[in-house]
């Protein structure tokens, strides 16, 4: 049962009906490719090759490929990692939180965050297997049975805690997102022509029938995933900082981290949900579903994101100046001013400056200007991992030892192939699944059948309207 | 049942003859193939089904074997095992390494047969139990692949006898033509060599000539003039409370710089209640070992060296002020010092000119250090070469009138400046002979080779010192065709000798007469072989405290040993400081080129040794080439700039030389002056070492004949091309942090913790020391109810040599990266040694900071696993592969390390190592473990790390156990002293002390009960990781 209020902006525009509603959403899934998604396609999975070349060198040589020394032990490969799993913030707490919190604009997009999260967690977690120098033996991080006696995990690291956070993390965000399917297997399933389809997409619907229980048990499960991933948003990536926090690197070794990186994480997520949204918008002719109503209430997330960011960052200089502590105070002296400041104040620019801008209304407003800037927070957010782990490293406490770290072919390939993951499976995810949740959507909009006089533009009548939904098959 | 019987045919049941014949035959098939003959064709083929599959098996089996290279791995069981060997326990033989004039007396440790350790003798009185850096090396040389297997004629394997029969001819062939036959060598320490020399000499009629490519001719030639001793004096600054060094590096490579660092590191202790401490002043133009160990340095060109020997006489003597000495404030207090120090001060020079040495000598005549702390009486005998005989070898040899040369662990056509005149000389030679053991320069210009034993696998003796011998004995049974070199020579004269018993027989006829402890020969044999050492002066175990015993011994031995003669010196001082005051001071505008020895490659002869290659220069922290050091002001006007190991090329010119050479800046060097080390640039040695940075011999100048190890008037000229010199460490200056600690003499004698840091935290009770606060519960001594393992380094007496870095790789398996993976700053040392130079930025000033002072005080701070107890690296292993033994240690369990190298960015002191690649067979690190001899040094006690687990020093467990063992095995506890970590064993001034913490008389106990409250510190208290490892303060002897 939903309501929408008149005072509000309608979330869909453009008038649809349900079944308006259910054959924009399926023409993706039920057509021949377009070409722009074979194009598309072709370049991910030329990426992915090379990519996957890169990481089988690493592989069969070992990780000297990568430019890591005995001073900077984690660079490129835990940056990607704190990044990616940043990126997979944004899904979870759109359909969790947002869910929580009654933001009905998710409704469109939180199918194809829900994708990018579960895709980003899974390139995240592809640099942890690559990172570890011995990655065949990855399964020795999980508290297995063994014939070793009391052999086991140490559960006092933080690398412990971040398998148990990441896995829970993508278990909760496939089952949560593959429920969130379900309805809409089904109503491809039922629209389906031929054989192969049917029984694929009938095979993944469980046997949906559309009726009132499966509904009534279909909200329920949803509320209680909503519930289980809420507390996920903020730990996943509080237990991420505690790999910093809990050392005792100057520059990683800081209370402030768990809020700053949740703060960072939905900052990045966000923009990537925004970049790829703004894409498949166009390509997919969502103008519609994705409005420019959904493209603001992002930016102002973006923008209240970035800001905490920017605080947690001159926090983290005002206690490094506080504390008194020599090495603290000299790390983040380093940060601005030392061999790496160009990463540092890339950091600044993109984390800080960029997202203020959309306190304009124009700004954030236009989609070029959306799109631009969120490219911007992800390359940011991308530098504020690298400038943690690499500027804090590089000059600890000895400085005999201090080093430089600096790329090389297969750091970048390594890289590289995680954009290959994350766009096949994204393009495939856009191409065979229905990338906005059709039967949320459906809630939302005013009506079951009547078009919308007022498309667009606020609508007229005043109070709310019931749509009760009890067919997913138009 | 039936007695039925079936017939397959007709045939059959008549027994038909053809049917018979054929009936075993499964397809019955008349005619056999014959594969010779072409008539008879596939389908008469008999059993061709069989035949096919025969041929199928093994065709099959053949492809795969061809397929899969099977190693195939020999284990030879005793089957009668020698009494004295047991596998798995290492057997020890006294040794003794000399080579390049460097002479240790050592203890070969052997595992199944083969040496893989050297450890120093403590029963020498020359270097104690000291070694070096190249010492702990040669045992890698042994196992070098690139030895020659056996002997050569015209670059050709031949054999021994027809190599013997034609040296012997042409050797008689020389003397029958009245031509020069000639024995080249460096320096011959052992007695009973030279007296096969001399036999040799007198049957072949050949001159033996000796030369040292780090000629000491100068000194050698002074004392001649001044006291009648053609000889290096026996110094011994562990009585000198005074030191004034004029570019004599005596800590790093001068002379016998291992015994040197172990006498010196006796005055610089402040423990055990000692509160005395001797003064070094260091006149230098570059900056070395003895410098940066100095409480005064101050640098000084090169050229005007004799005016500041000259000037320090005359501030003795009352003599005046010199001209070209600009600032003589420091050579004024150090002639009060020395004033002061009466007899028990030492000055010395580096220079080779007779000249300058004559000054010295004058001045510790003066001083009435001839008594007391040099003595000429028993002067030291590892450098005997004669620069100005091998000048006229050259001349001879240049003339065409030489008919035979044979060098005898010599190479001069690389280690010599006039290599050139030598190498055209050879080619006329009719015959020349080599005992290189392995290729080089001058073997491959000789005509055969008969190559030598490694020292490892030979026999015997030397005498470094007048009246101090000790034996050679083979550890290994010959790897390759190589045959002792005195055998060789008394060969070629027509004498079978077998060297051992000719060696014994020597013994026997002029030792064995000196003593009168030993009853028979036997005994006296088997007793010095078993030391090592026999000294019939020294302090022999085995010499019966009665004196009157000792007293009663042959006159011969009393005249052999006696330092009690008197020497009156009777150098011309006037002629000699008119010398200096004409040739000194001299330098112009150009540059002056000091060519000096690096601690690694000292002259080169071990050049292709992996270790040393990779061994950091414990000044400059490069490894793997040599490089144009220069003051700071000369690269900034070069416009060079150098950043985290990234330099230029320059361009060094001197008359007609030219060469192109990478580029250092050196804190601390003469203004005008530049540095370039011996040693490298070698143009024919193993893989390694062929070509690897540039041959600074060739630039070497004379003087009267003596080589003079510096140039004037070089010209350097930039390049705009960049270059990469490997450090180990690119970040020179401890930016003001307390991980070193330090504090000048008389403010430690008022105040003995002066320099230490007491790091404080401010909580709600006020100011409490930082390592009160933890998170952990307190750490009582029953934590550790067996031992407490740990470790004090003293940092007065490191004075950063470098032995115990190569020690550490040898008895830890650490693998050799090359010079790539140490640009990638990859190298895999357990220990290194951090090098300082202070600054005078003002603290704060962070960028200011990095820059080295342009006449740096600098300090050597021995680095290793710190053995946390509240180690950072335990907590955060995913998988427990680091851990805390009940013992102190912090144990890496490389079999469960997974590689997430979190222990590594952990660790606050960075002593981490991660095995990037596969290092052991992988031919892209074609160094020492990629092949089957080369892995013979392997310690089998220490597993060989696989890709992608981290490592790290382990306070060498293997040894820690084998002692516990060997107590246990006897019922008692181990032995303060007993267990000797590799580092501590080598360390020749022993700033490093080992031992067990929970032991109350242990040493180590003994020291840090005395110096907690003084000296003694943490390093990064304020982290409160409570390292097992502690550290005394650096204290300088300066106001």
């Amino acid at each position: 049962m939903q309501v929408t209020s008149d005072v509000r902006e309608p979330l869909v525009t453009g008038g649809k009906t349900l079944k308006d509603v259910t054959n924009d959403i399926c023409r993706q899934v039920e057509g021949r490719p377009s070409r722009s998604w074979i194009i598309a396609f072709v370049l991910a999975l030329i990426t992915l090759a090379y990519g996957t070349y890169c990481l089988m060198m690493t592989w069969f040589v070992g990780l000297g490929l990568w430019g890591l020394n005995k001073t900077v032990g984690w660079a490129w490969d835990i940056t990607n990692f704190v990044w990616w799993v940043g990126i997979g913030h944004a899904g979870t707490l759109i359909s969790a939180i947002l869910l929580l919190f009654r933001q009905k604009w998710r409704t469109s997009i939180n199918r194809a965050a829900e994708a990018m999260t579960i895709f980003a967690v899974l390139c995240a977690a592809s640099f942890i297997l690559m990172h570890m120098g011995r990655p065949w033996l990855a399964y020795w991080t999980l508290p297995l049975g063994n014939t070793y006696g009391s052999l086991w995990v140490n559960f006092n690291s933080p690398l412990v805690w971040d398998v148990f956070a990441i896995s829970t993390y993508l278990t909760v965000s496939v089952v949560f997102w593959y429920i969130g399917l379900i309805p809409d297997l089904a109503t491809i399933r039922d629209r389906a022509t031929n054989k192969v389809s049917r029984l694929v997409y009938g095979t993944l619907a469980f046997g949906w029938n559309g009726a009132a229980k499966d509904w009534s048990r279909f909200e329920s499960v949803s509320l209680i995933l909503a519930g289980l991933s809420t507390p996920l948003v903020l730990s996943v990536h509080t237990i991420v900082s505690m790999d910093f926090a809990t050392s005792i690197i100057p520059g990683w070794h800081t209370t402030i981290f768990p809020p700053y990186f949740v703060a960072g994480a939905i900052f990045s997520g966000f923009a990537m949900v925004l970049s790829l949204m703004l894409i498949t918008r166009y390509v997919f002719h969502l103008e519609d579903y994705i409005t420019y109503a959904h493209i603001e209430s992002m930016n102002k997330i973006i923008t209240l994101t970035g800001s905490i960011v920017g605080i947690a960052y001159i926090t983290e200089f005002f206690i490094a100046w506080y504390s008194g502590v020599e090495y603290e105070g000299y790390a983040f002296i380093n940060r601005a001013s030392g061999p790496y400041w160009w990463a540092y104040w890339a950091m600044m620019t993109c984390n800080v400056v960029s997202p203020q801008l959309f306190w304009i209304r124009s700004v954030r407003r236009s989609l070029l200007a959306t799109f631009v800037i969120s490219v911007i927070v992800n390359i940011g957010m991308w530098f504020e991992r690298f400038v943690i782990i690499v500027t804090s490293l590089h000059r600890d406490y000895v400085p005999s030892s201090w080093a430089m770290f600096a790329p090389t072919r297969y750091d970048i390939g390594d890289y590289i192939f995680s954009f290959g993951l994350f766009f096949t499976l994204f393009l495939l995810f856009a191409k065979f699944l229905p990338v906005i949740n059709m039967a949320e959507v459906k809630a939302i909009i005013k009506s079951a059948s009547e078009p919308d006089p007022h498309a667009g533009s606020k609508a007229s009548k005043l109070g709310g309207k019931e749509v009760e939904v009890t067919d997913s098959n138009h | 049942m039936s007695n039925k019987v079936y017939w397959r045919g007709y045939e059959e049941l008549t027994n038909d003859v053809e049917f018979v014949k054929n009936a075993d035959k499964e397809f019955n098939l008349p005619a056999e193939y014959d594969p010779s003959n072409p008539s008879s064709s596939l389908e008469n083929l008999s059993n061709n089904r069989r035949d096919f599959l025969k041929m199928l098996g093994f065709g099959a089996a053949a492809v795969s074997l061809a397929a899969c290279e099977t190693p195939v791995r020999k284990a030879i069981p005793f089957l009668n095992k020698p009494e004295e060997y047991d596998p798995t326990i290492a057997n020890y033989y006294a040794s003794t390494y000399f080579n390049e004039g460097e002479y240790c007396s050592v203890l070969v440790k052997t595992r199944e047969g083969r040496p893989i350790k050297i450890e120093g003798n403590t029963l020498s009185s020359i270097n104690k139990g000291a070694t070096s850096a190249k010492v702990q090396a040669s045992v890698l040389s042994l196992y070098d692949k690139e030895r020659y297997t056996g002997p050569q004629a015209s670059g050709k394997p031949s054999t021994w006898d027809v190599l013997d029969k034609a040296v012997s001819e042409g050797l008689s062939n020389a003397k029958a033509a009245g031509q020069k036959v000639y024995l080249v060598s460096e320096t011959i320490v052992s007695p009973t060599t030279q007296k096969a020399i001399a036999e040799f000499a007198t049957a072949s009629g050949a001159t033996h000539v000796q030369y040292d490519p780090a000629s000491v001719d100068g000194i050698l030639s002074a004392n001649l003039e001044s006291f009648g001793v053609r000889a290096v004096p026996a110094y011994d600054f562990s009585k000198a409370k005074v030191v004034v060094s004029f570019e004599a590096d005596f800590l790093g490579t001068w002379i016998s710089s291992t015994a040197f660092s172990r006498q010196f590191a006796q005055t610089r202790k402040l423990i055990n209640g000692k509160k005395e401490m001797s003064r070094l002043f260091a006149f230098e133009s570059i900056m070395t070992l003895t410098g940066a160990n100095a409480d005064y340095r101050k640098a000084i060109r090169k050229s005007d060296e004799g005016l500041y020997v000259l000037a320090l006489y005359n501030a003795l003597t009352g003599g005046g002020a010199v001209a070209g000495v600009k600032d003589a404030k420091l050579i004024e207090q150090a002639a009060k010092d020395l004033l002061d120090a009466r007899g028990r001060s030492i000055v010395v020079s580096g220079s080779n000119d007779k000249n300058i040495q004559l000054l010295v000598n004058a001045i510790n005549n003066f001083l009435g250090n001839y008594a007391s702390t040099i003595d000429l009486g028993r002067p030291l005998l590892t450098k005997q070469g004669d620069d100005a005989k091998f000048a006229s070898f050259i001349n001879d040899l240049s003339g065409g009138s030489v008919g035979a040369v044979i060098f005898y662990g010599a190479n001069p056509v690389y280690n010599h400046p006039d290599a050139d005149a030598i190498s055209k000389g050879l080619k006329s030679v009719p015959l020349s002979v080599s005992f290189a053991d392995r290729p080089d320069e001058t073997a491959v210009l000789s005509k055969f080779v008969a190559p030598d034993h490694h020292y490892l696998e030979a026999w015997g003796d030397a005498s470094p010192k007048k009246g101090v011998y000790s034996l050679t004995q083979p550890t290994i049974s010959p790897i390759f065709s190589t045959r002792q070199a005195q055998e060789s020579l008394m060969k070629w004269v027509g004498r079978d000798i077998s060297y051992y018993e000719y060696l014994k027989a020597n013994w026997k006829s002029t030792l064995y007469s000196t003593q009168n402890w030993y009853n028979n020969f036997q005994d006296f044999w088997n007793y010095s072989l078993h030391d090592g050492v026999f000294e019939p002066s020294g302090n022999n175990p085995r010499k019966p405290a009665d004196e009157t015993l000792v007293a009663s011994v042959g006159a011969a031995i009393v005249d052999a040993v006696a330092g009690n003669k008197t020497f009156n010196f009777a150098g011309d001082i006037p002629s000699a400081t008119s010398a200096v005051t004409a040739e000194y001071g001299k330098g112009g505008d150009g540059f002056d080129l000091v060519i000096y020895e690096s601690v690694a490659m000292g002259t080169g002869s071990q050049a292709n040794n992996p270790w040393l290659l990779e061994m950091p220069d414990p000044i400059t922290r490069a490894c793997w080439e040599n490089y144009l050091t220069l003051p700071k002001a000369l690269a900034e006007k070069l416009g060079l700039k150098v950043k985290e190991g990234k330099t230029g090329l320059v361009t060094l010119t001197l008359g007609n030389q030219t060469i192109e050479i990478p580029a250092l800046v050196q804190p601390g060097q003469h203004a005008q002056v530049v540095g370039l080390a011996l040693g490298w640039g070698r143009e024919v040695t193993g893989k390694a070492a062929t070509k690897i940075g540039k041959n600074a011999f060739a630039l070497l100048a004379k003087k009267d004949n003596r080589l003079q190890y510096f140039r004037t008037g070089a010209k350097i000229d930039g390049k705009s091309e960049s270059y990469d010199i490997a450090h180990v460490q690119t970040h020179h200056t401890v930016m003001g942090r307390p991980v070193i600690q330090e504090a000048k003499f008389n403010e430690y004698l008022k105040k003995p913790n002066a320099g230490r840091y007491y790091p404080v935290v401010q909580t709600a009770e006020g100011e409490v020391p930082a390592s009160t606060l933890s998170l952990w519960k307190a750490g009582s001594v029953n934590d550790r109810p067996n031992h407490s393992w740990g470790m004090v380094i003293d940092l007065n007496s490191c004075f950063g040599c470098g032995a115990c870095v190569i020690a550490c790789s040898s008895e830890n398996n650490v693998p050799v990266v090359g010079k790539q993976e140490v640009l990638n700053r990859r190298e895999m040392h357990w220990i290194r040694i951090d090098r300082y130079y202070s600054s005078d930025a003002k603290h704060g000033d962070f960028s200011a900071m990095e820059d080295p002072s342009d006449e740096p005080e600098v300090v050597f701070q021995p680095m290793m696993c710190q053995h946390c107890n509240n180690a950072p690296c335990e907590t955060v292993c995913p998988v427990l592969a680091t851990t805390h033994s009940t013992e102190g240690l912090n144990q890496m369990t490389y079999n469960r390390c997974i590689g997430t190298r979190y222990c590594a960015n952990n660790c606050p002191y960075k002593v981490r190592r991660f095995n990037w690649f596969s290092y052991p067979k992988n031919n892209d690190y074609d160094y020492n473990v990629n092949n089957d001899l080369g892995r013979m040094v392997l310690n089998p006690d220490v597993t060989v790390r696989a890709r992608g687990v981290m490592e790290k020093c382990s306070m060498c467990i293997q040894r820690i156990q084998e002692g516990k063992l060997n107590a246990k095995k006897e019922a008692r506890r181990p032995v303060d002293g007993e267990i000797k970590t590799a580092c501590a064993q080598v360390c020749p001034s022993e700033a490093i002390t080992f031992g067990d913490m929970g032991d109350a008389q242990s040493s180590i106990s003994k020291v840090i009960a005395e110096q907690k409250d003084e000296r003694l510190y943490y390093m990064l208290e304020e982290i409160n990781t409570k390292p097992g490892v502690g550290y005394l303060t650096k204290i300088r002897n300066k106001a």
